[in-house]
């Protein structure tokens, strides 16, 4: 790890002023912020991320923790714990998909010490941007090509690749909060402001250093999650390589709101397989005003696949993808209205 | 949180670079140290402090082997900065007897129960099996198979952790 100047930022104006520097999430921003640290240090370690200085966080941590379930929707602060949003009542009963998708990621240890914002933004898992002896990754060093596409690339992406890169976004709670059309609350030194979630994750568009649409010094300060009868009516169904403490090799974040077996509006999103968390619109589309069959899911799920463009080792994704959105469909459908199982 | 250096500008937060003087809160002791900023909870703990039982695994957050409570939580101290623990209480294996050299029904129950063989992951078993308890996590085996998911033995101990835990959360009920 390269040495760093180490700030402690003790409101959220100040976090701001400090963290001039941090830009677009790319790799080589001169200035970091910590929270949880569970990709940030991680990643210096590996050498893969060398902020000059790092801005701490942590003492926002009260002001901004909370969860609360009420008639405008779902509201997380930023700096809640993803334990702590995992085991929430209100959460798992009102918008069981953002619990799941909590619930089946990282470790205990982890969850409990990784905030909502960090985990968002976390870095993808692929290894030739965690390892810096491998020269080309655009990922990492713009303009030097990528290991990924023409090496291992088993857990690469087959959704939003291009010839840049092919990186997966490893994350499950942004999966559910795409899907559930989540708004971003923001704070940095031009004031406060809100955005789509599904604004936050920037396209490869040839140079996927730049990774999120944040302004320097901007922070994520929370969440919301809208209304909708979809929410009670949400799964999120997981497929990874072992049984616990893994990321998805496929996932599918699902709400449905029911006209007694016909489906009137159905919320899909996708991980494990695309460059950033994915919303798959065709598919909702397709499955509008139709009954829930097995057959008209498996043809919400080739809409949602119809592009993936895969590279050898992942060749087997869109397949296993298609499942996963499958399974995740008919169990979705399989609950009472309420959420509970039929 | 006290500063850690007397700020170079006039800016309210507190700024470290290089040398750092950290006040950690380990074990119900108060310890002062002067560590480089990059220290990790990991290594102010084994080669400043030289309690040596939470043990260097991976030291990348994905063997559990680290596994300490920061203000009574499970926590990987190998991707927790010293620096940023100020003020925090931190639990290790070597706090978790009693003062008498009782051990805790934890430690017992692994011992009671073979739950190790080389042993090397046990300190961290036994803090992230604490808190599982403690979390209300480890009513069934399934629970404590999925809660414990966090904590690697390569010796492949598993049904005997889960046996050790099992016993540990009857007594931990009657303590």
């Amino acid at each position: 790890m390269r040495p760093f100047t180490f700030q402690l930022a003790t409101d959220v104006a100040r976090a701001s002023q400090l963290g001039l520097g941090t830009g677009q999430g790319q790799t080589d921003a001169n200035v970091q912020f910590l929270a949880g640290g569970t990709t940030l240090i991680d990643l210096m370690k590996l050498d893969v991320l060398r902020p000059a200085r790092v801005i701490d966080i942590g003492p926002l941590r009260r002001a901004y923790d909370a969860i609360e379930v009420g008639p405008n929707g779902l509201h997380l602060g930023a700096l809640a714990r993803m334990s702590a949003v995992a085991d929430h009542p209100g959460v798992l009963d009102a918008y069981p998909a953002i619990a799941q998708s909590l619930q089946l990621a990282a470790s205990a240890q982890l969850r409990n010490m990784a905030t909502l914002g960090g985990n968002v933004l976390q870095k993808t898992r692929c290894t030739y941007y965690r390892d810096p002896s491998w020269a080309a990754c655009n990922k990492r060093s713009p303009g030097s090509g990528c290991a990924a596409i023409s090496g291992f690339n088993r857990n690469h992406a087959v959704l939003g690749v291009d010839d840049s890169c092919i990186s997966q976004y490893p994350g499950d709670l942004a999966v559910a909060l795409i899907a559930l059309e989540a708004q971003l609350e923001l704070s940095g030194p031009l004031g406060s402001r809100r955005t789509p979630f599904a604004a936050l994750h920037t396209p490869a568009n040839g140079q996927p250093h730049i990774e999120t649409s944040l302004r320097s010094g901007e922070l994520i300060t929370g969440f919301l999650v809208p209304p909708g009868a979809w929410n009670r009516r949400s799964v999120y169904i997981k497929v990874r390589d072992r049984t616990s403490y893994e990321f998805a090799i496929s996932s599918a974040a699902v709400g449905l709101d029911m006209d007694g077996e016909r489906v009137r509006n159905a919320r899909i999103g996708l991980g494990g397989v695309a460059y950033r968390p994915w919303r798959a619109v065709e598919a909702e589309d397709t499955l509008t005003g139709k009954p829930l069959t097995e057959a008209n899911a498996e043809a919400a799920a080739a809409a949602a696949l119809k592009d993936a463009k895969t590279h050898g080792h992942n060749d087997y994704k869109p397949e296993l993808a298609r499942r996963t959105l499958v399974r995740a469909l008919l169990h979705a459908g399989s609950l009472k209205p309420s959420g509970e199982s039929a | 949180v006290e500063p850690l250096i007397a700020a170079t500008d006039a800016s309210p937060a507190t700024v470290a670079t290089d040398r750092v003087n950290v006040k950690l809160m380990v074990n119900g002791q108060r310890r002062d140290l002067t560590v480089d900023v990059r220290v990790t909870v990991l290594d102010a703990l084994r080669e400043h402090l030289h309690l040596t039982g939470s043990k260097k695994g991976c030291d990348q957050g994905q063997c559990g082997a680290c596994t300490v409570h920061i203000d009574g939580e499970r926590v990987l101290s190998c991707l927790t900065l010293a620096v940023a623990a100020q003020g925090k209480r931190i639990e290790t294996i070597e706090g978790l007897a009693g003062t008498d050299g009782k051990l805790h029904p934890m430690q017992q129950a692994f011992i009671d129960q073979d739950g190790f063989q080389c042993g090397y992951c046990t300190p961290g078993q036994i803090m992230s099996a604490v808190a599982c308890v403690r979390e209300g996590h480890a009513d069934t085996d399934t629970d404590i198979q999925e809660y414990m998911s966090g904590n690697l033995c390569r010796c492949a101990a598993y049904p005997k952790i889960v046996a050790a835990i099992k016993q540990a959360r009857e007594r931990m009920k009657l303590a």
